[in-house]
């Protein structure tokens, strides 16, 4: 087991291709255990690609990732072990429409973490209180509107009780009233001190939470700052224009 | 109000109606005079009681006492239930061989999936009368004779008389159940934790399966002369049948299963990814349940579809329901009208049936809401 | 390439053994085959003197292939087939090509003119060819015969019966449904025993029908059921909003269906009519349980020649190629047909 003195993420010059495209085109990151990351950039510019490679969703075809110190190797079992840590939010949620909430959130604890199936539900419906729709345990997912789906799908990875959660563009599929909802869960779960990378275009979100924000153009990392220097006084000119893009509305 | 046309205008679609009604009843009417005349030209009387008749002939093969002496009644329902013992068995068999395959093509493994895809691509373009045909001409008709016999162990002989099984005596096939009564309650039992009742009825499991699997509890085929006595014998037509019916359905069923797991949207599999399940969990409890709603219509009318071919039977003499009954009743009868509408109607009905048990599985589903 | 190797066939230890495991079942199962039915097989000769046995005896093959194409036609009159073969072609050639549905009419005319002429060939009795009577026919060219009658007959019948079924008068769709639903429901086997002994019956004063004929008109009102079905899926795909718009602009029934919904609800449906013509074409085989001799019928007969006993693996062998090799065309050409761009996708919007 790793301790907190080993970097809860090391990417070290991951190159992911597409035939042709090139995803992520040589990408070095460093992710401190309990530092919260955004990560933003222009649409195609391998943001998701980025948070996919960290558990081993999408493979990296150069370079080297490890997780808490252990190398992803594309073997079965250190993905699986690497994705007991590591948890992972969609952007179009993912539930399982089969199961009800409680099913969603159940599943992977009992049948992959061997808790107790009664503990296991305690957990989740501490879970679904925390994220404050406790009433929709029973209900099946699509009688659920799209933000409380999406926080469904937050206690499902949260129910894991992972050290790391990824979040892939949380907000980009809901209806504008209903962004402010599932924000204000991540800013609360930000508090706890759990490593997390989010990527995201909502720049609010990176102010509330982020120690770092990393903004990625045509799969490579311009340029890396806190949110305050990020924001105020960028370096690089492609960032200056991607904020004045997303900032003037 | 889908189509305003030609035939929305009441007064033209009742002279339509008319017409076409009147034009039915004339051609239905002509056709049962031609025949009643052509009957009456040839001699034969039309009704059911020929059923009553001694049917005069034997069958190689049939699931309740049949001799010379039966009625022709009786010969349908030999015909009958060898026709549903072949769907039956060919069902079970093709589906398990089918998901196989059909999960073999989705394999990771490129060597796998090819094996896979060349059996679906080979089996389904050959027609299945010419796999019957290779089947029993092919292979068991040239098998070594009884004293040749292919064999397993001592409990499964293979020759070109049929196959010959080792079968429970009947004090074996009770151990058997009281061994699975046994083994649901140990199932039951571990599920709710309860380790004492689980522990005894596994003792009890052990002991009757052991029991079971000892060589006192089987009658085992035995050369006797020429040929095999002892244990049960399956007629090399069903052997051939039932091999045919369920490699040719199960190259369906294939593609049935590949296309319901690729139906299920990528992000679940990912989902149950992120979540750390492992491959068979993630087939157990995120795709299959998923999958299976698209499967299981399709999959049923591959089941009726094996239920109707297994009517090809005729064709390599297994006494099914067209071969004893379409074929050798009518050709002794001449019965031809009543025995080919009886014949019809079985098939029709058991087709009927399913379709209506169809429609209530997709209505409970319907119900659920649960959309995908 | 060798990463292809590692990611396809050794993406981790279990993987790897399962396809060295694979590879060597393979070559076990492979080799003796490939030895049977090439290495060690005779293919030049008269008799099964010429077979030394070792392998495949394809001189079973050979020696009879004009029976198993032709059947019993004279062979001095064998040419009118290869005639009507090529005229087939060159006149359903048309039907595969790009342009073919923007003028249907001409195509399927002269598809249909092609057929006659095939069916005037075949037959003779005109124009000073003799006559050849249907008996003797068999073999493949029975087979197509079959096959191609039973589709050029289903498929206009499939469509006006799914017309019937989602029609506005309740007699006629309640007549389509009980037809379409009775001969889906039972086994083809039946619909040619009830063709075979029950037609005859039915003509006024026990007049003889061509036994091929019997069975042509069975084949082809099983296959215009499932047709039937297959065609009411591709209406059931078309959006309201375009009966509306053929009516809004005046269009009768019958025009609205021949100019605007059958040809997008055909294209639609392309696979499950080339599906439901690969089913027809296999299920041509049947047609020996009522005494036809189509190419399994005629290799099933050649396999009880006391001179050639025991060459049944190679008889089916070839019947199978030959089966495979059409049906596999057929399903490859759909999948060609459905890729193509603009057939089937620019009206799904």
């Amino acid at each position: 087991m790793s301790d907190a003195s080993i970097p809860a993420i090391v990417m070290e010059g991951v190159i992911r291709r597409f035939g042709a495209f090139t995803a992520l085109d040589g990408v070095d990151l460093t992710v401190a255990q309990g530092e919260r990351i955004v990560v933003c950039g222009p649409s195609g510019s391998g943001k998701s690609t980025l948070v996919r490679c960290i558990n081993g969703l999408e493979r990296h075809d150069e370079g080297t990732i490890a997780v808490n110190g252990v190398q992803l190797d594309g073997l079965p079992r250190t993905m699986q072990r690497i994705r007991r840590d590591v948890g992972m939010v969609f952007q179009q949620f993912n539930l399982f429409p089969h199961m009800t909430v409680l099913e969603n959130l159940c599943l992977a604890p009992v049948k992959v973490a061997g808790v107790p199936s009664a503990e296991a539900e305690s957990r989740a419906r501490t879970l679904l209180a925390r994220v404050r729709i406790p009433e929709q345990a029973d209900k099946y997912p699509s009688s659920l509107s799209g933000g409380q789906q999406q926080r469904v799908a937050i206690a499902r990875a949260l129910c894991m009780e992972p050290r790391i959660m990824l979040f892939d563009e949380p907000t980009s599929a809901l209806d504008p009233e209903m962004i402010g909802e599932v924000l204000d869960v991540i800013v609360e779960l930000a508090g706890d001190g759990m490593t997390m990378i989010c990527v995201t275009h909502e720049m609010g979100l990176a102010r509330a939470m982020a120690d770092r924000v990393v903004f990625l153009d045509a799969g490579r990392i311009v340029e890396q700052a806190p949110p305050e220097r990020f924001f105020s006084a960028p370096e690089s000119e492609r960032t200056r224009q991607f904020l004045a893009r997303i900032l003037r509305h | 109000m889908r189509r305003r046309s030609a035939d929305g205008h009441a007064p033209a679609a009742f002279l339509w109606q008319a017409l076409i009604l009147i034009a039915v009843l004339a051609g239905g009417a002509a056709l049962v005079f031609n025949t009643l005349d052509n009957l009456a030209a040839r001699g034969i009387s039309s009704g059911f009681g020929f059923l009553d008749d001694a049917a005069g002939f034997g069958v190689t093969m049939s699931l309740i006492p049949f001799d010379e002496t039966a009625s022709f009644a009786r010969a349908f329902v030999v015909g009958l239930l060898n026709t549903l013992l072949v769907s039956v068995l060919g069902v079970a068999l093709a589906t398990v061989l089918g998901v196989a395959v059909g999960l073999a093509r989705l394999s990771p493994n490129w060597l796998l999936a090819r094996i896979a895809g060349a059996y679906v691509e080979t089996l389904r373009n050959i027609p299945l009368l010419l796999q019957i045909f290779f089947w029993y001409f092919a292979v068991l008709r040239t098998l070594p004779a009884p004293r040749g016999s292919y064999a397993l162990g001592e409990v499964a002989f293979l020759n070109n008389r049929g196959l010959y099984l080792a079968w429970p005596e009947a004090a074996a096939g009770w151990a058997l159940a009281i061994g699975l009564c046994a083994a649901v309650a140990v199932a039951w039992s571990l599920r709710r934790g309860r380790r004492g009742p689980a522990a005894g009825a596994a003792l009890v499991t052990l002991a009757a399966l052991g029991w079971v699997f000892s060589a006192a509890a089987w009658e085992r085929p035995q050369l006797a002369g020429f040929n095999f006595t002892g244990g049960v014998t399956l007629i090399p037509e069903f052997v051939a049948l039932v091999v045919a019916l369920s490699t040719y359905t199960a190259a369906f069923i294939a593609e049935i299963v590949r296309a319901g797991v690729q139906a299920v949207p990528k992000g679940q599999v990912e989902a149950a990814d992120a979540l750390g399940l492992n491959p068979a969990q993630k087939l157990r409890f995120v795709i299959a349940p998923q999958a299976l709603r698209v499967i299981v219509p399709p999959l049923t009318s591959q089941y009726l579809n094996l239920t109707k071919n297994s009517s090809l039977a005729a064709a390599i003499a297994y006494p099914d329901l067209v071969s004893v009954f379409a074929g050798t009743v009518l050709n002794i009868t001449g019965q031809a009208i009543e025995v080919i509408a009886i014949t019809m109607a079985v098939y029709l009905s058991i087709s009927l049936g399913i379709a209506a048990l169809m429609g209530g599985y997709n209505r409970a589903f319907a119900l659920r809401g649960a959309a995908s | 390439m060798t990463g292809w190797l590692r990611v396809r066939l050794f993406p981790g230890p279990v993987n790897g053994v399962v396809s060295v495991l694979l590879l060597a079942a393979i070559v076990w199962a492979m080799a003796p085959v490939v030895d049977w039915a090439f290495i060690s097989a005779d293919w030049f000769g008269t008799t099964r003197a010429d077979c030394s046995g070792a392998g495949a005896c394809w001189v079973f093959v050979t020696a009879r292939i004009g029976q198993f194409l032709y059947g019993f036609y004279p062979e001095t009159e064998r040419w009118r087939v290869d005639v009507a073969a090529l005229c087939l072609a060159l006149g359903l050639a048309p039907l595969f090509m790009a342009r073919a549905m923007r003028g249907p009419g001409l195509v399927f005319g002269l598809a249909f003119g092609a057929l006659v002429l095939c069916g005037m060939l075949l037959i003779g009795g005109a124009f000073g060819l003799p006559y050849v009577p249907t008996r003797r026919w068999g073999g493949l060219m029975l087979t197509l015969v079959v096959a191609v009658v039973g589709i050029a007959a289903s498929f206009p019948l499939g469509i006006l019966l799914a017309l019937g079924r989602r029609s506005r008068l309740p007699v006629l769709r309640g007549l389509c449904v009980a037809f379409i639903e009775l001969w889906r429901g039972v086994p083809l086997i039946t619909v040619l025993f009830m063709a075979s002994v029950m037609l005859p019956l039915f003509l006024p004063g026990g007049a003889e029908m061509d036994k091929l004929l019997r069975a042509l008109i069975g084949v082809s009102l099983f296959a215009a059921a499932y047709m039937a079905e297959v065609v009411r899926g591709g209406l059931q795909a078309i959006p309201v909003g375009q009966y509306e718009a053929a009516s809004a602009l005046g269009l009768g029934y019958w025009r609205s269906h021949a100019l605007v919904i059958l040809p997008q609800a055909l294209r639609h449906v392309v696979p499950g009519i080339v599906n439901t013509i690969i089913g027809l074409f296999k299920d041509t085989t049947l047609v020996l349980v009522i005494g036809l001799f189509d190419l399994l019928g005629m290799v099933q007969a050649a396999l009880t020649d006391p001179n050639w006993l025991g060459y049944s693996l190679e008889g089916y062998v070839f019947a199978g190629v030959m089966f495979w090799a059409f049906c596999f065309s057929m399903s490859r050409l759909s999948l060609r047909f459905e890729r193509r761009p603009g057939v089937g996708q620019e009206d799904t919007a």
